[in-house]
């Protein structure tokens, strides 16, 4: 019977199938950080067990590091104490951890790929949502709970019921300026924060082949954003050739047979999907979301919407509600709304084809003067490394821009990096949910050539019409 | 996790309805790395005077002399008796670690939130749902009897007090066998142990590179 690339994941990795329809499925790699495995951790102490299969487990701290002065450590006692802890749950059990000072410790969902410890085929969770990123390699990836975390460490399966498939389908070519995080936004505006609950999304198209593997990683991504826990893309010579060489990509010696079987996770001709969404690559343009919802976003070019448009009750009084809360008027032009901040990192966008991209467009130019911050935080060490010995830091630093330390910084505000009230923020992370970036914070979620060219101008603008 | 068979001892009764996640442990103890240690601070609002925070030393707090755990009479309390909808509100597990770390093992109520009814089992509580008149019966018992236990039999599934009365609960069998055996989800994965290894032997010959 012919296969969709989930079902080929599901089926490689059934352990045992339960009575009650659920199944025990088999878990390849689980990255951990601090914020989400303490618990776990205690969990396996206090029952008196041993990790199942360590060599299955990388951790690196993220969430909590600080992106500045790390030679002074973490100040903050809740966010030090998460950290520590991290360290010596690691060293204790004997799990591989990139501590702080390490080069290859950044944000989990960077330095997995970056090392090669995320592989096509394979199934890899970890206790964050954003665990869908790593879908991007043919991988069936979603993020756990802390209880989850403790039966993945203890027994290296699950207890999953299988999702239905959906297939999003782009097809053609992207418009100049249309990045992946366009496409992904463009996505979620059309099927809504909820259109893929109840799925695995499959991401397929030439538009989507087209992509590097930095770009397929930002679309997954975001999967969880339109409700979907898992989305991914079949594996083709770009995910191979991405792969190869990496500290923990197969050898020399198996090389040749794991690409082998990699090769044939990609969704059979005929396969059934139980929804398929077609969108037109030349229809998507650059996006900036004007709300509070990754759902609510519009074309750079494109006014706010006017809740008095909406028929449904509910969403014109959360568009309403939106407005509100983001100091933004029905009918304003978005390109002319003054920015505050920009923030270009997290797991979304902090690979180096990021900092390249912002770096592009920073290129002999200087920060607005409306601008308060311009933060550029790299998803990794290594990353961080790579831009500078590219010179972009030198190109960034010359045009106003902040150079940080790895970690997920402005994302989430669990460091010292957070919006002041009423701050509007470009950033090029993916959640612009009420207070995300700091209390009373405005968060409109861009690309990372868009936040640079925000933070440039002062204000949003079109990319290549510049 | 412990195996529960039979327990007798002394109930507290809290009598009040929709005693929510957030009364059963405050939020500002969720920033804790731990899962255990939240028996001091179990329904702190109430248990003390002054503003619980993490990491201070309860025993030098002001004591709420009114609030039923606090009375000498249901020192040792291992047993719950609450009224409707015990467990409300957010779906942390910080809830049943707080009321297991300080010695509950079993909670009593007309009904549960669905959540928190969930995640009693996953770490190793028992919670009872009995009719009203029931419960009523069993609040009057403890208020008019200071000292007097009750027997909790889960292989029965009865509740034995006062000498000859007896009262039968209901309970899916599976979670029963659960707690029987004191096995959690882990503990119930790990009785498949030998299937995750005969996976793992057929994964090794066809993706090498993963082991
Ligand atoms: S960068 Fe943001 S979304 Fe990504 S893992 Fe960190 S906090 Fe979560």
């Amino acid at each position: 019977m012919a296969k969709t690339l989930y079902d080929k994941l599901w089926d490689s990795h059934v352990v045992r199938e339960n009575d009650d329809g659920t199944s025990l499925l088999y878990i390849d790699r689980q990255l951990i950080h601090e914020v989400t495995s303490p618990q776990a951790f205690e969990g396996l102490r206090l029952a008196d067990r041993q990790p199942w299969k360590l060599s299955a487990n990388l951790a690196t701290p993220d969430h909590n590091v600080p992106t500045a002065n790390r030679e002074q450590g973490i100040i903050d006692p809740v966010s030090k104490l998460q950290v520590d802890t991290l360290d010596e749950n690691c060293d204790l059990f004997g799990i591989t951890e990139f501590k702080m000072g390490d080069i290859r410790q950044g944000i989990v969902h960077v330095i997995s790929p970056e090392q090669g410890a995320t592989l096509p085929a394979m199934t890899l969770v970890c206790g964050d949502s954003h665990t869908s990123t790593h879908g991007a390699f043919g991988a069936l990836a979603f993020g756990i709970g802390t209880s989850e975390v403790e039966h993945v460490l203890a027994t290296q399966c699950l207890i999953q019921k299988k999702s239905k498939n959906m297939r999003i389908d782009v097809n053609g070519k992207l418009n100049s300026g249309v990045t992946a995080k366009d496409v992904i936004l463009a996505i979620i505006g059309k099927i809504g924060t909820a259109g893929g609950t109840g799925y695995a999304i499959e991401f397929a198209g030439d538009a989507i082949r087209s992509l590097s593997m930095e770009g397929r990683m930002t679309l997954s991504n975001m999967a969880i954003e339109a409700g979907a826990r898992a989305g991914m893309i079949a594996v083709d010579q770009t995910t191979i050739d991405f792969v190869k060489g990496r500290a923990y990509a197969p050898t020399e010696a198996q090389w040749l047979s794991a690409v082998d079987y990699w090769r044939d996770f990609k969704s059979d001709d005929g396969a059934y999907f139980d929804k398929i969404i077609s969108l037109d690559a030349s229809d998507i343009q650059p996006q900036v979301t004007w709300g509070t919802s990754p759902e609510m976003t519009i074309s750079i070019d494109a006014l706010i919407p006017d809740p008095e448009q909406e028929n449904d009750a509910v969403k014109k009084e959360g568009m309403q509600a939106a407005l509100d809360y983001m100091g933004l008027k029905a009918g304003q032009a978005i390109n002319e709304i003054p920015v505050d901040v920009v923030f270009i990192g997290s797991c979304t966008n902090s690979r180096i084809e990021d900092i390249r991209a912002a770096a592009h467009i920073a290129k002999g130019k200087q920060v607005a003067g409306n601008i308060k911050q311009a933060l550029v935080v790299p998803g990794s060490g290594l990353i961080k490394a790579q831009a500078e010995k590219e010179g972009l830091d030198k190109i960034l630093l010359a045009a106003g821009f902040q150079w940080r330390e790895p970690g997920c910084s402005m994302c989430l505000a669990m460091n010292a990096d957070r919006l002041e009230p009423q701050e509007r923020c470009a950033s090029t992370s993916n959640r612009n949910f009420e207070g995300r970036q700091g209390q009373g914070g405005r968060t409109h979620l861009v690309s990372p050539a868009m936040a640079a060219a925000a933070a440039i101008a002062g204000h949003f603008t079109r990319i290549d019409a510049r | 996790m412990e195996k529960f068979t039979e327990i007798t001892a002394i109930a507290v009764p809290l009598d009040r309805v929709n005693v929510d996640t957030d009364a059963i442990i405050p939020k500002q103890f969720l920033k804790s790395i731990q899962r255990s240690g939240f028996g001091p601070n179990l329904f702190d609002e109430w248990r003390y005077l002054d503003h619980g925070e993490p990491g201070m030393d309860n025993s030098t707090r002001q004591i709420n002399p009114d609030f039923v755990l606090n009375q000498a009479r249901y020192a040792n309390a291992k047993i719950l008796l609450a009224r409707d909808n015990f467990g409300c509100g957010s779906s942390r597990e910080h809830a049943p670690w707080a009321l297991e770390d300080f010695g509950i093992r079993v909670i009593i109520a007309p009904s549960f939130a669905d959540i928190f009814y969930n995640n009693c089992f996953k770490n190793g509580l028992l919670p009872i749902v009995l009719p009203e008149a029931q419960v009523n019966d069993l609040f009057d018992f403890i208020e008019a009897n200071e000292g007097g236990q009750l027997t909790v039999d889960l292989q029965e599934q009865k509740i034995h007090y006062n000498k000859t009365s007896e009262l039968s609960f209901e309970l899916d069998q599976f979670r029963r066998h659960c707690l029987l055996e004191g096995l959690d989800e882990i503990g119930l994965t790990l009785e498949h142990s030998d299937d995750i290894k005969a996976y793992e032997e057929k994964q090794k010959a066809i993706t090498p590179w993963l082991f």
